[in-house]
């Protein structure tokens, strides 16, 4: 018996099968969780394909989070499915890697940044309200950031915005802890996935990466990172909110 | 396994597909960004369509290196050999 057995998972980001949220689905549904999926415009075809490569093919969603009406239909939307949610995943981010990524810091316009906070941080919000109605005490929400608290080279604007999904985080850890609700980060180290090769000069300290992690780190391997959502969204962290739980060889505790 | 023919035809019509260009526009020498406005998101889509109909793996970091629809199709062609 899987430790989502019986629950009823959204995982909002699924593109590739290098995506992260494309791992999450996969243990979550070995775990014995029933997922939906959810991608927009048009990555949404890329990720209606991709889905036939999961055990089971969920349904997949389609839903820009910056887009009001797409996230007042979305609870709607899920009960096509299943009456409600027990975790809802949210692996979605986006900055132009031509204007606010890759050295770009200085100089990054605000209707760029802008839209990246968006997309990247804010949705973490509305998503969870948009969600509200279909969750329970005991639900879980979880995020996944890039370590928010040091400048990584390239990363720019979306280190900015990291740091503001970290503090969502926490404020909605705050604001839906009286309901019962949970709301954790994933700190994933480098991992070869689509979004992280749109980043130019995010691969100059990639291979550092295994060298400094005790437990090594392994760049095309998101099964370490999928299991450690799943864990979250299992009973198994059951007052564990607010949280930023690291999955990275343990390169984050290391000096040098 | 395929012709090279036949692996053209089913690219073509994936192309088609996917970005809505004429499959008979889809020809060895054409380019996929240059003659054919096949842009970045829709080769992705390309290459997840052609995994699937072709049975290959096509690796992210082999992606680049298919410029033309010639590229595409002799890489599927060795993949299905190998």
């Amino acid at each position: 018996m899987g430790i989502l057995e019986g629950k009823r998972i959204l995982v909002a980001g699924v593109t590739l099968d290098t995506s992260i949220g494309f791992a999450t689905a996969k243990v979550a549904q070995e775990q014995g969780a029933t997922v939906l999926v959810s991608n927009f415009g048009r990555a949404l075809g890329i990720t209606r394909r991709i889905v036939k490569r999961l055990p089971t093919e969920p349904p997949v969603l389609d839903l820009d989070v910056t887009n009001a009406d797409h996230l007042a239909g979305l609870a709607a939307a899920v009960r096509g499915h299943v009456d409600g949610l027990d975790g809802v995943v949210h692996s979605i981010a986006y900055g132009n890697p031509e204007t606010i990524l890759g050295g770009k810091f200085l100089d990054g316009p605000w209707d760029d940044v802008s839209y990246a906070l968006h997309v990247s941080a804010y949705s973490l919000t509305s998503l969870a309200t948009a969600c509200l109605p279909l969750l329970g005490p005991g639900a879980s929400i979880v995020g996944m950031t890039f370590d928010a608290s040091v400048a990584w080279p390239g990363y720019d604007w979306m280190g900015v915005a990291k740091g503001a999904l970290e503090s969502c985080c926490r404020y909605l850890a705050r604001d839906l802890g009286p309901k019962g609700i949970r709301c954790n980060l994933v700190s994933a180290g480098a991992l070869n996935t689509l979004a992280a090769k749109a980043i130019p000069g995010f691969d100059r300290f990639e291979g550092e990466w295994g060298n400094r992690a005790p437990l090594g780190w392994d760049l095309n391997d998101l099964e370490p990172t999928a299991r450690t959502v799943v864990a979250l969204l299992s009973d198994f962290f059951p007052k564990t909110t607010g949280e930023i739980v690291h999955v990275d060889g343990g390169y984050h505790a290391m000096g040098a | 396994m395929a012709s090279t023919e036949e692996i053209r035809s089913g690219l073509a019509d994936i192309v088609n597909e996917v970005a809505g260009i004429p499959a008979d526009d889809v020809q060895l020498d054409k380019s996929f960004t240059d003659d054919l406005d096949v842009d970045s998101l829709s080769m992705v889509e390309v290459v997840v369509a052609a995994e699937e109909k072709f049975g290959v793996k096509i690796p992210d970091d082999e992606v680049k290196n298919l410029k033309t629809v010639g590229d595409a199709v002799a890489y599927i062609e060795n993949a299905q050999g190998s």
